[in-house]
């Protein structure tokens, strides 16, 4: 895996899997933990005025109803679960970090899962201990963009019709419902989240040769555009 | 399959007079009319772009001969055993019911581009203004002499996917330790460059679960070098050591023929003898293409590089593996992306909406054993001459296996994207 985001909790994951096989639940580490979160804040915050990103924020996750908090559009699927009585511990998030798609078939969470045990038991602990502050009144916007990334494109007004034509490559892999069957789900997204995403594919920044490639003779206005038409479409 | 019965059909001559006689599909209606032969990976997915984009202001009507449709991408997967046949069966009944897709299940046999209209088999005509086609392929038998659709029963093609594809899965399941598969390979041009060495992975990988690591696959080539060549080599000799053996043209110096009765096939070197002989014959365009006045000489349809329209008829557009697409390989992809230029350009001729510049994409994975996956893609534009390479790229050999294994799971969600992109999304 050369992928920034998700190599981190793999490889360290790899590591420690030989070692153990048992639960994830026996006391983590939360400073080791905050280190193996770093595979989840792309898309989610936690702690004090965390907002919702591409994820929900994972503010006071402990006893909360799963697909539960108001100005996120979760999947059907989770949403399901949480009628049914899924509530967020460190058991059921232990299993459901595991293998996201495997506990909670359809979920639009697109990480493929954690497998290292110990790197689990961390993570929860961390995330138990940085639960603290009430979240932001401010859901659904994004962390501010960096300057280097697309600054251009942050602040163009993506054109819908022209994001639709282009989008008409990109839905050869990525369903326009919002299901993601092994390549990730990306509708419904922040325009800022999604430009930066692109511009990281393009910058090489995120290596992934197909989004390399894809990126790679798209202009601002573009960019602009696909941002625009994919986060006019809402999960299904 | 669709192995169309070469029936001289006499368009031109007969057109007119047949016209008055026939039966006829036309309905009474004012929207202009767009009829798509063939409903696979290009046809399916321009008749369903045409309808979704125009919101209804053009009618369509597909045509396609068999009332299921087996992908032939996958269905390697299937001989390996990691996909059912019905995984990768898809119907048209969300075509039919969600996008107001009239799907007329028959074959077309002839159009009368003059007349405009689609002649069936059963006689027929369904008018049109534009009319797609993207039937595929069809085999040049005699290009592996001996070998004829008969002898396809005995040797499977498998290169349709279907009753074939389940032929050639049971007669592998059949092989027994020690005994030899042997594949005849096609020359280029043919539908998905890498398949056939895909399908040689397949093999191999059942052979070895099975224990039977005494088997052999001889695969003979009329090519000198083929698709993904080093990372198929790499792999074979990685998980199938010695089990897996190519022989081009310089080895084996040149493909005499096949004798089904024998289960042999015979070249300039020696005759090698398969209890499993998998021949993949030379390809040419869809028959409908050739009765159409559609193709060139080397057999495909030439088009504009800017809108897939076929250069012989301005109100015909070609898609898939029928044209003649440049630097595109034959895979469902290039068909899907295609079909997308060419429903744009439809509705520009006739609703007047915008078209834009033409953009072409592909991605090809291939698996070579579980876990390990390889890809190969490449962005395409028009240019004076044809459809021309802009940017590509390549797995490369000596990968992370974790790697290897993204790809393989990227697959299939290219797998579940692309066919809810041609069929509409099931359920
Ligand atoms: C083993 C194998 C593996 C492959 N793997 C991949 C892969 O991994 N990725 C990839 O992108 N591609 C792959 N391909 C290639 C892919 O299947 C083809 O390139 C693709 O299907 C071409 O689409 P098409 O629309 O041109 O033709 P098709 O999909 O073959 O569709 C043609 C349709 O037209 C119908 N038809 C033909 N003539 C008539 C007529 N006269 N009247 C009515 N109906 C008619 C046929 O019944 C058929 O349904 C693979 C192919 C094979 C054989
Ligand atoms: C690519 C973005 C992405 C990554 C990376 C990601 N998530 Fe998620 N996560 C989501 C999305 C989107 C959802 C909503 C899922 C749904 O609606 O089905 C979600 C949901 C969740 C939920 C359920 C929250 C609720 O309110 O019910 C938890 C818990 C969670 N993620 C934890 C994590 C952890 C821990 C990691 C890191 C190991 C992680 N996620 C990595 C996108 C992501
Ligand atoms: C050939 C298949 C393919 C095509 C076509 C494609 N993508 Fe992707 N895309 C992927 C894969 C695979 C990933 C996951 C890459 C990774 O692991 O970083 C991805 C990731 C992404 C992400 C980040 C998702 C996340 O969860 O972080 C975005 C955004 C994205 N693509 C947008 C697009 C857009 C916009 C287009 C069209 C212009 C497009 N893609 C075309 C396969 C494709």
């Amino acid at each position: 895996m050369r992928q920034r985001r998700r190599g981190l909790g793999r490889s360290a994951g790899l590591a420690l899997a030989a070692l153990s096989c048992g639960s994830a639940l026996a006391g983590g580490d939360p400073a080791e933990g905050e280190k193996v979160f770093s595979a989840c804040r792309s898309c989610h915050q936690v702690g004090e005025g965390a907002r919702h990103g591409i994820g929900p924020h994972l503010d006071r996750v402990f006893g909360r109803e799963a697909g539960s908090l108001e100005g996120f559009a979760y999947s059907l699927a989770l949403r399901r679960k949480g009628a049914q009585g899924l509530v967020w511990n460190a058991q059921t998030l232990d299993v459901y970090l595991k293998r996201p798609q495997a506990y909670v078939p359809g979920t639009r969470m697109s990480f493929r899962g954690m497998a290292g045990n110990e790197d689990r038991a961390n993570l929860i602990a961390y995330l138990e201990a940085a639960s603290a502050g009430a979240p932001a009144a401010d859901p659904g916007a994004a962390p501010a963009p960096r300057d280097e990334i697309g600054a251009l494109a942050m602040n163009i007004e993506g054109d819908p019709a022209l994001g639709q034509y282009l989008a008409n490559e990109c839905v050869t892999c990525h369903q326009p419902s919002g299901r993601a069957d092994g390549i990730p789900s990306i509708v419904g997204w922040p325009r800022v989240a999604f430009v930066r995403a692109l511009f990281e594919y393009k910058t090489n920044v995120r290596a992934h040769e197909v989004m390399r490639m894809v990126t790679r003779n798209l202009g601002n206005d573009e960019i602009a555009a696909l941002a625009a038409y994919f986060g006019s479409l809402t999960p299904q | 399959m669709t192995s169309m019965t070469r029936r001289t059909f006499g368009i031109w001559a007969g057109a007119a007079a047949a016209s008055l006689a026939l039966p006829t599909y036309l309905r009474a209606q004012d929207r202009p009319r767009v009829v798509v032969i063939g409903g696979g990976a290009g046809g399916a997915t321009a008749a369903r772009y045409i309808s979704k984009d125009s919101e209804g202001a053009i009618d369509v009507t597909l045509i396609e001969a068999n009332p299921q449709y087996t992908t032939c991408f996958f269905s390697n997967l299937y001989l390996g055993g990691f996909r059912s046949f019905q995984s990768i069966t898809h119907t048209y009944d969300v075509l039919a019911a969600n996008y107001g897709i009239s799907v007329v299940n028959g074959r077309a046999e002839a159009v009368d581009r003059e007349a405009k209209e689609v002649v069936m088999a059963d006689g027929g005509r369904v008018p049109y203004d534009r009319l797609v086609v993207s039937p595929g392929i069809d085999f040049i038998w005699d290009s592996v002499p001996g070998y004829s659709e008969e002898a396809a029963q005995i040797m499977p093609h498998s290169w349709k996917a279907g009753p074939q594809t389940k032929l050639l899965k049971e007669k592998l399941e059949a092989v027994e330790n020690g005994q030899q598969i042997v594949m005849v390979t096609p020359p280029n041009p043919y539908r998905c460059p890498p398949g056939p060495y895909e399908r040689a992975s397949m093999f191999a990988h059942i052979l070895k679960s099975k224990g039977f690591t005494d088997s052999k696959i001889i695969i003979l080539d009329p090519k000198e070098k083929f698709s993904k060549q080093g990372l198929f080599q790499e792999g074979w000799e990685a998980h199938y050591p010695g089990m897996v053996e190519w022989y081009g043209p310089e080895i084996h110096g040149g493909i005499k023929g096949v004798d089904p009765e024998k289960g042999t096939v015979e070249t300039d070197f020696d005759t090698f003898k398969g209890a499993l002989v998998n021949v993949i014959p030379a390809q040419k365009a869809g028959a409908i293409a050739h009765q159409a006045g559609l193709v060139s000489e080397n057999g495909f349809c030439p088009i504009d590089a800017e809108s897939m329209r076929s250069t012989m008829d301005e109100n015909i557009f070609v898609l898939g593996d029928a044209a003649i697409a440049g630097d595109m390989p034959k895979s469902a992809f290039s068909a899907n992306s295609q079909a997308k230029v060419a429903a744009m350009n439809v509705r520009g001729d006739l609703t007047g909406s915008k078209v834009f510049p033409a953009r072409y994409a592909n991605t090809c994975w291939s698996l070579i054993a579980p876990d390990d996956g390889v890809k190969v893609g490449a962005q395409y534009a028009p240019t004076e001459e044809k459809i021309a390479s802009t940017t590509s790229f390549i797995s490369q050999t000596h990968e992370d296996p974790a790697l290897r294994k993204a790809t393989y799971e990227e697959s299939l969600g290219w797998y579940a994207g692309i066919t809810s992109d041609i069929f509409g999304r099931q359920g």
